[in-house]
């Protein structure tokens, strides 16, 4: 059998080889696939490669939005002038994810519809409100990132459907970004907690604070705790603490080969509280950008 | 089943045959006998088994054959048969960049692609290429010596001015 015929030239391609065959598994930078034991691997016989269509590359403006095609590789988010100036997380997190290798095959659409709670990007699409168009056998639809986790690796994709691109919306002027991976060095390992923050500062007080958590729960987490415990309170260590706390307190963490329940929660606040004090900070020195 | 792909592995053009799912690491050793790429971990922490993939560093383990089809493949044996290696290679073991080797074909590989990107890296620009290549031998010191331009001297090479 020739290559060609596993590898579609494009979208429409795809979605009907998938409608056809059920079974088939889409495959994009295969960092986390491969990493089976080789009799499953060597099983997956019907496979559908998904990173050779136009469609689901590139990164581009769009109305009021930028939309990242699900194969672009983490080098290039993270090497993208564009996505580096409006989503710095997003940009930061990409350089954290492996090293230069993996960074070189891992895709964002990979990292999302494998749905691991450790993906290092998923907290990061919770923080900037992204939304995911989706492309199956009834055409494409467009869900809120926040509705895509349906539970430990259940997603809402539909049978035959893939995700197509991501789109995040232009950031409101004044906001600030963060981005904190622990894990147990920096490149390379698997996040114990990873947390990301947007938010803007307006009269020394936080405005629309969105923080995200990976490695706390079975599914990306926002932490919609922390952020009323921050709503309409002046910046500064007290709010920072309080904010830290109720983190810490909302999310369900295990104890696993990586970590302990203790001190993902432990590290959890610990990071946020950080996050606020360097707003806070950021703000004082009038550099809310 | 069997897929054959058409790929320039060497600068060679190739027709690898195999299982879709086959890694192209095992492609190389078991069914092209280029046993130069090393299998660390086998799920892609070390970088043992890097290679090249149209000029970029990816790890051998997880790529599967299926995705090579008209790509550019450079292992480390092609890497060290080129005239330029010669300086690069001979740099690395004069600054003890190696010790029991598992890793240095990796560590090589990757570094080549730096080079071919950066003439004269820092320290910092190593140690980021080669973030994704783990060695257990000897503390990077020096590797960073082989590679980075304003990597300090040996401390032996101190001690004796």
């Amino acid at each position: 059998m020739s290559a060609a015929a596993l590898s579609p030239r494009s979208l429409d391609a795809a979605v009907a080889a998938l409608a056809a065959d059920p079974n088939l598994v889409p495959i994009a930078g295969c960092t986390d696939l491969m990493v089976v034991d080789p009799l499953r691997r060597l099983a997956m016989e019907r496979v559908l490669d998904l990173t050779r269509i136009p469609e689901l590359a590139g990164i581009r403006e769009v109305e009021g939005a930028v939309e990242i095609g699900a194969a672009t590789t983490f080098r290039a988010i993270g090497d993208s002038p564009l996505l580096r100036s409006l989503f710095p997380a997003l940009a930061e997190a990409a350089r954290v994810v492996g090293g230069w290798q993996i960074q070189n095959r891992a895709t964002l659409g990979g990292n999302v519809a494998n749905a691991s709670p450790a993906g290092d990007s998923l907290p990061v699409l919770l923080a900037l409100d992204a939304a995911l168009v989706l492309a199956g056998p009834a055409g494409t639809r467009t869900l809120a990132y926040g509705e895509f986790h349906r539970g430990y690796r259940k997603t809402a994709l539909a049978p035959g459907e893939i995700v197509a691109r991501v789109r995040l919306p232009r950031p409101a002027p004044g906001t600030v970004q963060a981005f904190r991976k622990v894990g147990t060095r920096e490149a390379q390992s698997i996040s114990k907690v990873v947390v990301a923050l947007a938010a803007r500062v307006e009269g020394g007080g936080i405005a629309d604070l969105r923080l995200a958590a990976g490695s706390v729960a079975p599914v990306p987490v926002r932490l919609r705790a922390a952020e009323e415990a921050a709503a309409g309170r002046p910046l500064g260590t007290e709010t920072a603490e309080r904010v830290a706390a109720a983190a810490a307190g909302e999310v369900a963490p295990i104890d696993d080969v990586r970590s302990t329940a203790d001190y993902r929660r432990f590290a959890l606040g610990r990071v946020v509280r950080r996050m606020l004090l360097d707003i806070g900070a950021a703000g004082a020195a009038g550099g809310a950008a | 089943m069997s897929v054959t792909v058409r790929a320039v592995l060497n600068g060679e053009e190739r027709a690898l045959s195999g299982h879709p799912m086959a890694r192209l690491l095992d492609v190389l050793r078991e069914s092209l006998d280029l046993t130069g790429t090393k299998e660390g971990c086998g799920e892609g922490e070390c970088g043992a088994c890097t290679v090249l993939l149209d000029g970029e560093p990816v790890l051998s383990c997880l790529v599967p054959l299926l995705q090579c089809d008209g790509r550019r493949i450079e292992t480390v044996e092609g890497l060290a048969a080129a005239p330029r290696a010669r300086a690069f290679l001979d740099r690395f073991v004069a600054a003890g960049g190696v010790q029991c080797g598992a890793c240095t074909p990796g560590i090589i590989v990757t570094a080549w692609a730096l080079l071919e990107r950066e003439a004269r890296p820092d320290v910092e620009a190593v140690r980021d290429a080669l973030a994704g290549n783990l060695c257990r031998c000897t503390g990077y010191e020096g590797i960073l010596r082989a590679l980075a331009a304003d990597a300090g001297a040996d401390e032996t090479e101190e001690a004796a001015r």
